[in-house]
């Protein structure tokens, strides 16, 4: 029997994190977190300390997206609270192990409209995997124990804790919970992982007999580590390959049979592919709105295979006709042994060959393209992104905001490893991408960092830079910077006749000296040759930010386009490919 | 009462606070409406049965049941088929009665076996548990006196032991 140990909530919340294995979280302090700002002097926990709490929560999404591991934020009540409320709303629309801790009012003050008090559970209920008021010091552990387990177990996501100040400073008697005990205190929580045998057989056996198989990729796949069995799968059958926004780099870009991204701003080949196809093998995926379009004219020849860990998502928007919740990378494995299976048992795969040559030609006929620009005019966002592709060190982690820069960053990349690539993505969440950067650099700090940021992101959370500078985590920016609410200027373009509302941002501020400003070195880029001497100077600095601030053609359109609400098969081509529109049939 | 879009959701839980809140957030965010709902602990003290009423067409309820099922501390979910559950409620209500009627109304409540509480020199509070349809006849009835006051606890249900009871859990679990 061990001699019990009494301390503080404060001092056994962040002995708590220590156990979960928590190696830095991000956060600022306030009035009522502060007793647990004490016991982080002693800690082995680095605490980042950000300008902003929206930052802080980026930052752990940042964190996680990149090391799999949970992100940790730590802020106070009321407004620090709801300064969290985006960065929880993105980490649960894009699946992302965080756990938030808010500081909160005493027990005795609670519901009393006391100095920044918000009901921050009420709040977030909606927004979090679960969430949890601690009104007692000695459940502390436990609801540790038990947020980590939530996060990061089924379909991960994020997880709050709200801490009253009283309960901080009361004591209890130390422990750490056994993962039975964690496990047995959650009796309504019991996430599947393993597949349905017949419903993995019954998927085996649809696989054989498509003709014109697709892999649907999501983020589930990362989630669930199923690169590896995914890529074999592939070989197996063959199979063409698309990769969501959220499952960019589950796939090598290099590999032929990668069509790349589908939906409202993918490639030609993989909308296309998806609509003619008789099979959609979906793998971690969710059927987004902006993936499928009109969701009566999607993939309307296509059986569905639908792999996921949510059973709440089978179904949800399209019927599958074989639902198999589980864990993508187990279900995926055993998918392979069925297959092997039935072709050992003599069964063989439906010829697809007509169906790759198809797909192939659909994708050296309709590469992604743009019109360069002609000397004098002004410098092309899509070439930008090519040659800061090209001089990438290798295992560069590309963070993007979101607008147009976004998708051109998703389209004109190449990603070939998995967790090279942090957006958001449900949320589309402006701002995200310089704290994201951060906090995917400080679980990452030997990788090469770049963000793709929008001249209308970046004024969002720029700040962040300034704990950058002053915590050494040299992430590189690069602003596309085409002085517009770009995205929202194209929408109104083509929606709204020209009508041009509240979108025009102005040549404003000055990106260079605000680097400079906050401690990063600033570089401006006007033309098209003074682009790869500031890439590589870029590259070249490692002991501070840096930020490159593209001074890009404003009038810039992403294509291709599916317009929202409309069916994929009315794909809008790049102007230079509209004419040969018959050939994706 | 007996509308061809109610369906009875038997919902077990940890019995903590906030899970209700949880629980009809869902429906809220939604925009459907709760019909009734009863909550209390059952035979194990850690747990609570939440007894919903909802109308809603089926498809979106199974989502907003598979949502259910993901809460954390939703332990388990039925659908309960009301031709194979037993369904109580209970109603007290006040009605006006004077000298004149009053004996209408005692005889009125004495056919339904339902029980006077307190009499008032002008009303009566009565009560009546049984299925809801009872309860919706004898209150269509007690409307013609004129009802004061009325208040219903809305429906717990169990399946029928006889046979068992058609249940609806979603397949796999939470996550
Ligand atoms: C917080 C937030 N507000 C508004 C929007 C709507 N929105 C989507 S893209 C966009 C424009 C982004 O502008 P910028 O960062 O300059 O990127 P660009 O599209 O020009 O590349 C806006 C306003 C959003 N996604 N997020
Ligand atoms: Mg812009």
């Amino acid at each position: 029997m061990s001699k019990k140990q009494r301390i503080t909530g404060a001092e056994a919340l962040i002995k708590s994190l220590e156990h979960a294995g928590v190696d830095v979280m991000f956060g600022l302090p306030g009035g009522c977190i502060m007793p647990a700002y004490d016991p982080l002097l002693k800690s082995s926990i680095r605490h980042i300390l950000v300008r902003h709490e929206q930052g802080a929560g980026h930052m752990a999404e940042g964190y996680a997206h990149v090391t799999g591991r949970p992100g940790v934020a730590m802020v106070t009540s009321g407004p620090a609270a709801t300064n969290l409320v985006t960065p929880l709303c993105d980490a649960y629309m894009d699946s992302i192990p965080m756990i938030a801790i808010t500081g909160q009012v005493s027990t005795a003050a609670i519901g009393t409209d006391a100095f920044q008090e918000c009901d921050t559970v009420g709040i977030t209920r909606s927004i979090t995997k679960h969430n949890e008021l601690v009104m007692k010091a000695q459940d502390l552990p436990l609801v540790v124990a038990q947020a980590f387990h939530i996060a990061t177990t089924g379909r991960p996501g994020p997880v709050l804790i709200d801490v009253p100040k009283d309960v901080l400073i009361n004591e209890m008697d130390w422990y750490w919970p056994s993962e039975d005990e964690v496990a047995d205190s959650l009796p309504g929580y019991k996430p599947t992982s393993k597949g349905h045998p017949r419903m993995i057989k019954e998927a085996a056996r649809l696989i054989l007999q498509s003709e014109k198989p697709v892999l649907y990729l999501g983020g589930g796949v990362l989630k669930a580590h199923a690169a590896e069995a995914v890529a074999e799968l592939q070989k197996m059958i063959n199979a063409p390959v698309v990769t969501t926004l959220m499952a960019r780099g589950a796939f090598p870009d290099s590999h032929p049979m990668n069509l790349g991204m589908p939906g409202m701003h993918g490639t030609a080949s993989a909308v296309t592919a998806m609509q003619k196809s008789d099979l959609l093998i979906a793998l971690g995926a969710r059927f987004d709105d902006r993936v499928t379009g009109k969701v009566a004219a999607f993939a309307p020849e296509a059986k569905i295979i639908h792999v996921d860990i949510d059973p709440a998502e089978q179904g949800k928007v399209r019927r599958p006709d074989v639902p198999i919740v589980g864990d993508c990378r187990l279900v995926v494995e055993e998918i392979i042994k069925a297959i092997n299976e039935l072709t050992d048992g003599g069964e063989r795969q439906a010829d697809i060959g007509a169906w790759r040559s198809k797909v192939s030609g659909w994708k050296e006929q309709f590469p992604l393209t743009y019109e360069p620009s002609a000397p004098g005019e002004a410098l092309k966002p899509q070439y930008c992104l090519e040659q800061l592709r090209d001089s990438a060190p290798e295992d560069t982690i590309l963070v993007a905001g979101v607008g147009q820069h976004q998708m051109w960053a998703s389209q004109y990349w190449r990603f070939e490893k998995p967790y090279t690539w942090v957006n958001s993505g449900g949320l589309g969440t402006m701002g995200f991408s310089v704290p994201a950067a951060i906090g995917a650099k400080v679980g990452q700090p030997d990788k090469t960092v770049w963000a793709i940021d929008g001249d209308g992101c970046f004024q969002m959370t720029a700040q962040e830079l300034v704990t950058a500078s002053l915590e050494n985590i040299p992430v590189k920016i690069g602003i596309l910077n085409n002085s517009y609410l770009g995205m929202v200027r194209q929408w109104q373009e083509l929606f709204y006749d020209e009508r041009y509302s509240e979108v025009y941002l102005g040549s404003l501020p000055d990106f260079v000296k605000w680097a400079e400003a906050m401690g990063c070195v600033g570089i401006r880029v006007d033309s098209p040759e003074e682009v790869q001497p500031a890439i590589d100077k870029a590259n070249s600095i490692n002991d501070r930010p840096v930020v490159v601030d593209f001074r890009v053609a404003e009038l810039e359109k992403v294509f291709p386009m599916v317009a929202a609400g409309t069916s994929n098969d009315d794909i809008i081509l790049p102007e230079s490919q509209r004419e040969l529109k018959g050939f994706l049939k | 009462m007996s509308n061809p879009q109610h369906h009875i959701l038997s919902v077990l839980v940890e019995n903590r606070a906030g899970v209700l809140a949880r629980v009809s957030s869902l429906f809220a965010r939604r925009g459907f409406n709760i019909y009734s709902l009863a909550v209390a602990p059952t035979e194990d003290p850690d747990f609570s049965r939440i007894t919903i009423v909802v109308d809603v067409e089926s498809a979106p309820l199974e989502q907003v049941v598979k949502q259910l099922f993901k809460l954390i501390e939703v332990v388990r979910i039925s659908e309960l088929d009301p031709q194979r559950s037993v369904e109580r409620e209970l109603m007290i209500a006040t009605v006006k009665a004077g000298a004149d009627n009053r004996g209408q109304v005692v005889e009125l409540t004495n056919i339904f076996e339902g029980k006077i509480i307190a009499v008032g020199g002008e009303s009566m509070t009565v009560s009546l548990d049984g299925n809801p349809e009872k309860l919706d006849d004898f209150e269509e009835l007690l409307r013609g006196y004129g009802i004061v006051e009325m208040q219903r606890t809305g429906r717990v249900a169990l399946p029928k032991i006889d046979r068992e009871a058609r249940t609806r859990a979603p397949k796999g679990k939470a996550s």
